[in-house]
């Protein structure tokens, strides 16, 4: 096991260095945009000496390199700043948004990622029949939308002439968790929808591919029965390249759901993360980069230490 | 046909609603008259109650709570009755009423104003407002480091003095006989003296903020003691903010929400035809203008600028893009819901022929001319410009199109080329307008555009405290806009709002949408 710790330290150390530079791409980003946060405040209908103020008010009149480094500072101190645009401190803004962001990203999980992998498993047993192909191309048909359009439909569907679920999704800290679960059910169906192809073609792939080698082969051979060919020899050895997809569409759920949200008018992060960088805010847009960046980072370690469990010649190798 | 309508609507034989709807059908969308019928339903008083939830675009997570501030449209909604006030309310007709303050006056010369505060008006505090208040919200305006938005609209006060508690006079550095018009920006709220955090909206509003989330969510409840009789009938109220028009739309129709702004103008009668829904469309004023900058080359030559306003059709613009929601622009920006605006003048119509005549005597034939556009300037703007090629290429007049990004074109595009487009909302003044974008000194003067015979007019009219004079002087000031001036105005867009029928309200004023951003202190339920 002292590989492995090793490794987590190891890939741990990478991922802060990618956090940092991720940070300074995101600044320069940012600084590379036309305007800056002072005109993007006052509008069209800024004059030269309300610019010259807001920028001596903000600190923009400071070179980058000073700016980024205090900025640096402040954050290896703990303190994410405050929005340049309103003066709310970062972390209070991206607090609460994240958990909501969360929270979607953990609905849209807990019914997609079994949901992905029974019916992988199905379309994997049953392969060239016609459950088979209705999943392969119900689920791609899925995918192949735009997340905006599957949500739309939703909407018009379920909100607009049954009538029975809400079109907008805008949670509030007045709403019981009832609640919530009922605003949240259209787009957490899109999200399904959108992972559910990934995960299931994963793991009917995986499987399948177990299925036609030569141990399973000798299984059937000696007469093992097929619900312990799948249970105990088949899924075990497939479970690494299913970890990895369901991990990094994890990661998509969290990162990914911008449009989602603006479609449903969810509170979650994106679209702040939308608003900051119209507004080139740059503490915010830092902030949640890093989020982001660590989400990613956090995910990708989590599925390569899985992996390496579920295979025992890796967990035993020293 | 309008006439038969607004007769017919005088004897109660049709809804307001069915008026709105059947005067938008005919394409002759106007605001509502005056008094409306007498019938029983109409007369009933305003009923008192209800959460009142609006579904709003212009809101952001960035936005400040600082009047100075204010851009988006849910911030400058909280300076109207909702959850501030200023001194001076501007009615559906666009003249200047009382507020905050109960009454004021000019002295000769229109150099020295009065204004009288009401008693007995107090913030959500408790605590009564006074002179000091007042001197200190709109002062602050004055400070350089601020930045706020209305600095150079409150420059001209040069002297703050408190005359007892409940009066204040203002001393202008020049005559303004329009004064009281400015103190009713959505930036001049009153807030308690000595505010330096203004995030709780403290104020004097028919509403106190209980919950507020920026970009998000505001929640805020009836303020029992408002001082105004006959507003705020809400118990509560909700905002959302919702960016994306079809889940506007949606929260509408499915009844999540009770009030819309800016729906979708390409379905808004789709939306008008069911049966729980009612569009709000009033003559308003949102210009969309295509600014010429007249001192680049070719744009320097007036008969080109004539050419390209004759090689406009305005009506097929105001058909497909405004949908008939809207009236035809007549090259000058005081739109007809404007006090003073020229009506009289004739309507500036599409001639080729003219067209072509003003690009020979510019000696500008073959050339082409390349207009920079993007829907940041208004929605549908790059589909404007595009049917203006059509309709300039049969005066011999060759535009090129060039479609700019929407992230950052008011900085790097707007007032930067030389032919590019833009809009504007309609200020309630004339002097307003002018002095804003006009004036040969005004930064946000798109057009580059320097009459020295227009500025003298400018600063005569405003010192003119004679309503006919300042009429003749305006009307003159707007011929030589249209005529000599660097823009081309094709169209002038209705206010267009949507709302479930629940929603009750009297005669809609257009001079911002949502009932002049006052709907959440002027409507009510009905049941």
């Amino acid at each position: 096991m002292d590989s492995l710790k090793k490794m987590v330290v190891k890939r741990l150390a990478a991922g802060a260095v990618t956090v940092l530079v991720v940070s300074i791409l995101i600044f320069v980003g940012v600084e590379a945009l036309p305007g800056d946060p002072a005109t993007a405040i006052l509008g069209q209908q800024a004059t030269p000496e309300n610019l010259a103020a807001l920028r001596k008010e903000l600190k923009l009149d400071m070179p980058p390199h000073v700016r980024y480094f205090s900025w640096v500072s402040d954050v290896a101190r703990g303190d994410l700043g405050r929005s340049l645009t309103n003066q709310r401190p970062v972390a209070e803004m991206i607090g609460w948004r994240f958990s909501n962001t969360l929270f979607l990203a953990l609905a849209a999980a807990t019914v997609a990622v079994p949901l992905a992998i029974l019916l992988g498993m199905l379309a994997a047993l049953y392969r060239e029949s016609w459950l088979d192909k209705l999943l392969s191309i119900s689920s791609l048909s899925a995918i192949s939308f735009p997340e905006f359009f599957v949500g739309y439909i939703l909407i018009a569907i379920f909100a607009v002439k049954l009538g029975i679920l809400p079109g907008v999704a805008s949670i509030h800290s007045g709403m019981g968790f009832g609640q919530k679960l009922l605003a949240i059910v259209l787009p957490t169906i899109t999200l399904m929808l959108v992972v559910l192809a990934h995960m299931m073609r994963m793991t009917r792939a995986a499987i399948i591919g177990i299925l036609t080698s030569p141990y399973i082969e000798m299984a059937k051979l000696k007469g093992v029965g097929r619900r312990r060919i799948i249970y105990h020899h088949a899924i075990p050895n497939a479970l690494a390249p299913i970890i990895n997809v369901v991990i990094m569409d994890l990661a998509w759920l969290v990162v990914g759901v911008v449009v989602v949200e603006v479609v449903f008018v969810y509170p979650g992060l994106g679209q702040l993360l939308v608003d900051a960088v119209s507004k080139r805010d740059l503490p915010v847009v830092q902030a949640s980069g890093l989020i982001f960046a660590c989400t990613y980072i956090l995910l990708n370690l989590t599925a390569d230490v899985l992996s390496i469990l579920t295979n025992p010649k890796l967990r035993t190798a020293n | 046909m309008l006439r038969l309508l607004e007769e017919m609507l005088q004897r109660g034989e049709i809804s307001r609603r069915k008026f709105l709807a059947l005067s938008a059908a005919i394409g002759a969308s106007i605001a509502l008259p005056m008094g409306g019928p007498s019938s029983a339903a109409f007369a009933a008083a305003p009923k008192k109650g209800g959460r009142l939830r609006l579904g709003l675009q212009g809101g952001s997570t960035s936005d400040s709570m600082d009047p100075a501030k204010f851009n988006d449209v849910y911030v400058q909604m909280t300076s109207m009755g909702f959850l501030r006030n200023p001194l001076v309310e501007i009615d559906a007709k666009g003249n200047a009423i009382p507020d905050l303050a109960e009454s004021w006056e000019a002295q000769p010369g229109a150099k020295v104003w009065v204004f009288n505060l009401r008693k007995g008006a107090e913030f959500h505090n408790g605590k009564s407002v006074d002179a000091d208040d007042v001197i200190f919200s709109i002062q602050r305006h004055q400070n350089p480091e601020l930045a706020s938005q209305i600095k150079t609209l409150v420059q001209p006060i040069k002297v703050f003095k408190k005359d007892g508690p409940h009066r204040v006079i203002f001393e202008l550095e020049g005559p303004n006989a329009d004064f009281p018009y400015l103190l009713a920006d959505t930036r001049a709220p009153i807030v308690p003296a000595g505010t330096t955090d203004f995030e709780d909206g403290m104020g004097t509003g028919g509403y106190q903020l209980v919950e507020y989330e920026p970009g998000v969510r505001a929640f805020a409840k009836r303020f029992p003691n408002y001082y105004k009789a006959g507003r705020a009938h809400f118990d509560e109220v909700e905002v959302t903010i919702m960016g994306d028009v079809n889940a506007r739309t949606t929260a509408l129709k499915t009844g999540q929400v009770d009030v819309i702004n800016r729906p979708d103008r390409k379905t808004a009668h789709l939306l008008d035809r069911m049966k729980e829904i009612q569009l709000v469309n009033v003559k308003g004023g949102l210009l969309y203008t295509f600014p010429m900058l007249c001192d680049t080359p070719p744009f320097d030559n007036n008969d080109l600028r004539l050419a390209l306003k004759y090689s406009v059709d305005r009506e097929d613009m105001l058909k497909t893009i405004l949908r008939g929601y809207g009236v035809m622009g007549n090259d000058h920006p005081i739109a007809p819901i404007v006090k003073y605006s020229a009506v009289d003048l004739p309507q500036r119509a599409y001639d080729p022929d003219k067209a072509r005549f003003h690009l020979k005597k510019a000696g500008l034939e073959g050339e082409t001319f390349r207009l920079h556009t993007s829907d940041a300037a208004f929605a549908g703007a790059v589909d404007a410009a595009l049917l203006w090629q059509r309709h300039a290429k049969k005066a011999g007049i060759q535009v090129e199109v060039v479609r700019e990004p929407v992230d950052g074109y008011w900085d790097n595009v707007w007032n930067k080329k030389p032919w590019s487009a833009c809009f504007w909302f309609a200020r309630v003044t004339c002097d307003w307008m002018f002095t804003m974008a006009y004036a040969a000194e005004a930064s946000a003067n798109d057009m580059h555009w320097k009459h020295p015979y227009f500025n003298e007019l400018l600063v005569a009219a405003r010192g003119e405290l004679d309503d006919q004079k300042r009429a003749k002087m305006y009307g003159e000031m707007q011929s030589l806009v249209r005529d000599e001036g660097g823009v081309v105005i094709p169209m002038i867009a209705n206010m267009v709002d949507a709302a479930s029928t629940k929603v009750k309200f009297e005669n809609p004023a257009g001079n911002q949408e949502l009932d002049g951003m006052r709907a959440i202190e002027r409507w009510w339920f009905d049941a």
